[in-house]
């Protein structure tokens, strides 16, 4: 057997899997798209570029998706950042294993229920209620694009620690050491060598979050009410509710392109900032 | 795990939500994250402790899939079942017809009992989804005793294809707490100015085509089922200019409704029944204009994986005295003479469940043509995602 048909064989599942669950079912997608609605729903064939033309009346969806997605994965770093610095760098190595496990406890519960949990949490009776009894107001807060970027960081913040975690654990102690030996106060060893040498985690932890937060449908649905709507929300509604197939198609080639585009524009971006290093990749 | 009850360890698990559910049945949740079938039935397969202690094998299998609507059944007589049979009765929430047709065209649904409106019977028929009954296996069904204006409609060109399950009204419910010295509100002219005044923020629609574009057509007076474009555009508007003033567009009302989040709702019978028996304040009303009148069926899908429980289960509820325990459970009246002789005089007298004549004669059922019309389902997509 020659290396080389070795290797093929090797791929040979892999291949034939992404072909028959990814690249056939875009394909479909791809001829849905031009198609037409059925009488009673569903897909007939045609050839019309009329559901592309239609793509504006989603427009609010895609706004929504774009502005609270990027919002939505900033806000995960912000908080995440400083919890894996602390976790990786500041915890003791006694308590650090607790530590990790209760940062993953919360996926052990399906987050339908703790999505549920944010009902009444952000409901009437929950938050604002104790803010009316301390004379703080009694602000709405379900229901709103607030509620549902509470949810998306409260339900992706594991996402982003774990590889901010993972770069810094790997961080060499002896650069930090070297550093200080050279003159630089803390504040200027961790811009300069802390920061940079944890871009690579903190970049999968961007995108591992942004990615994902592109196709979010649950949390919009569940605290936003139906009013702050996703695009996965408007694509729900199209094949579930509508059945309006070749729109729903559309709609959803629309997404991959808009993904694939800032996708792509974000891994040259970081690849830049890591100073050209081709190790900014998912993990 | 919305997807699947068990009613065993459900009780367990789900302790903490349902202290705030009091008389609530349902994975109401489910109907806010719409489109969730196949997700959360992975979710339920995943979580062992979901799965019942007693997964006996009994003659019918172990289990039967209830597709049907929240709010809807008295648990107690699902656990009856099951400890009769051995089935354990897995329940799918759906908050519209739509949704349920969707999955049915999708195919691989994995129901085996569903729950279908009068109005979408015809299509169901037509789009070869839906299996005649061998009434044989339904000894307690005695047509007789149905009334035909509401158990009707489950028979297409003499065939039966769907058994009655219970009728009921689509009107609104109002936290009159909330109305202060203003007059309760009794159309649906005043349930949408009322939404884009005073209530802004405090008002729900129910995430379902046929009753909010309807009762938005009612506003001008049109035909809850109209599907003229020029009707069409009118209702569009005031949806989309009442949007911002919603609460939630939703078909799982009462939590927010108990909970005094929301103040006003489209709601059906039952919902309305449920809520008043436990909060007096919060009142149902029909709206003079007009609205909906509608049945609803048991029915089987084509392609049912547990045909023999299927039966059974539809059986044993259309038992008089277990139809019964539901009618009183959930508020919605039945079709069925001899489940009112079994009802306590009070509920036979209730105007929730057995509106004034004039305020009756003002509805109209729904009509086969909303369930496919192309316009109204994108008027309804354009409307949530505006």
């Amino acid at each position: 057997m020659t290396p080389r048909l070795r290797t093929g064989l090797l791929l040979a599942p892999a291949a034939l899997w992404l072909l028959a669950m990814l690249v056939l079912p875009l394909v479909v997608v791809l001829v849905f798209s031009f198609g037409e609605r059925a009488a009673a729903g569903g897909y007939s064939a045609a050839f019309t570029l009329e559901n592309f033309a239609n793509l504006g009346t989603r427009w609010a969806a895609f706004k929504n998706t774009l502005m609270l997605a990027p919002v939505g994965t900033f806000l995960c770093l912000l908080i995440a950042y400083p919890l894996a610095y602390y976790l990786a760098v500041k915890a003791d190595r006694k308590w650090r294993t607790l530590l990790l496990i209760l940062v993953i406890v919360p996926f052990w519960t399906s987050i339908l229920i703790r999505s549920y949990a944010w009902i009444y949490l952000l409901g009437g009776q929950g938050i604002p209620r104790l803010f009316d009894s301390l004379g703080l107001g009694n602000p709405r807060l379900i229901n709103t694009p607030f509620a549902v970027l509470t949810g998306i960081v409260y339900g992706y913040l594991p996402l982003m620690v774990f590889p901010i975690f993972v770069s810094l654990e790997r961080l060499d102690k002896r650069l930090l050491e070297a550093s200080a030996d050279l003159g630089s106060p803390p504040w200027r060893s961790f811009l300069q060598v802390t920061l940079p040498l944890s871009m690579p985690g903190v970049a999968t932890g961007c995108m591992l979050v942004f990615i994902l937060l592109m196709g979010e449908f649950l949390i919009p649905a569940m605290l936003g009410g139906g009013k702050v709507f996703f695009v996965g929300n408007a694509l729900v509604d199209l094949f579930l509710q509508s059945r309006n197939w070749p729109f729903g198609a559309a709609v959803a080639v629309a997404l991959v392109v808009i993904m694939l585009v800032t996708v792509t524009g974000y891994m040259r971006a970081t690849r830049k900032w890591s100073g050209g290093r081709d190790d900014v990749s998912l993990m | 795990m919305t997807d699947r009850n068990d009613f065993i360890s459900r009780e367990r698990f789900m302790a903490e939500l349902y202290r705030y559910k009091k008389g609530s049945v349902t994975r109401r949740h489910f109907l806010g994250v719409t489109g969730l079938g196949a997700a959360t039935a992975v979710l339920g397969a995943a979580m062992p402790g979901l799965r019942s202690a007693a997964w006996a094998q009994g003659a019918i299998g172990d289990r039967v899939a209830l597709a049907t609507w929240p709010n809807y059944h008295d648990p107690a007589n699902f656990e009856a079942f099951t400890a009769a049979t051995g089935a354990a009765v897995e329940v799918n929430v759906f908050g519209s017809n739509e949704e349920m047709l969707a999955k049915l065209q999708a195919g691989g649904s994995g129901w085996d009992v569903f729950v279908p409106t009068n109005y979408t019977i015809t299509t169901y028929v037509g789009e070869d989804l839906i299996e005649p009954l061998d009434l044989a296996k339904i000894p307690n069904y005695d047509p007789a005793a149905f009334n035909q204006r509401f158990a009707g409609p489950g028979t297409v060109d003499g065939k039966v294809y769907a058994v009655s399950k219970n009728w009921g009204t689509t009107g609104f419910a109002v936290n009159t707490s909330n109305l202060g010295d203003k007059p309760k509100p009794t159309t649906w002219k005043e349930f949408w100015d009322l939404t884009m005044t005073d209530f802004s923020g405090r008002t729900m629609v129910h995430d379902y085509q046929l009753t909010t574009i309807g009762n938005a057509l009612k506003y001008f007076g049109y035909s809850f089922n109209s599907i003229d474009p020029k009707e069409l555009a009118d209702a569009e508007k005031l949806l989309l200019d009442a949007k911002p003033h919603l609460f939630a567009i939703s078909s799982d009302y009462q939590p927010s409704m108990r909970s005094g989040d929301a103040w006003m709702t489209i709601c059906w019978t039952g919902d309305g029944k449920q809520m008043n028996r436990d909060m007096p304040e919060i009142e149902y009303v029909l709206g003079k204009e007009g609205g909906e009148l509608w049945s609803d069926f048991y029915a089987i899908p084509k392609g049912a994986p547990h045909m023999d429980a299927a039966y059974a289960l539809i059986n044993f509820l259309l038992d008089p005295a277990v139809n019964a325990k539901e009618a009183l459970f959930h508020g919605y009246p039945t079709a069925d003479s001899r489940v009112d002789a079994l009802m306590p005089p009070e509920v036979l007298a209730d105007p929730i469940l057995y509106p004034a004549k004039e305020l009756l004669d003002a509805l109209e059922f729904g009509a086969a043509v909303t369930l496919t019309d192309p316009n109204r389902a994108e008027l309804m997509a354009r409307f949530k995602s505006a």
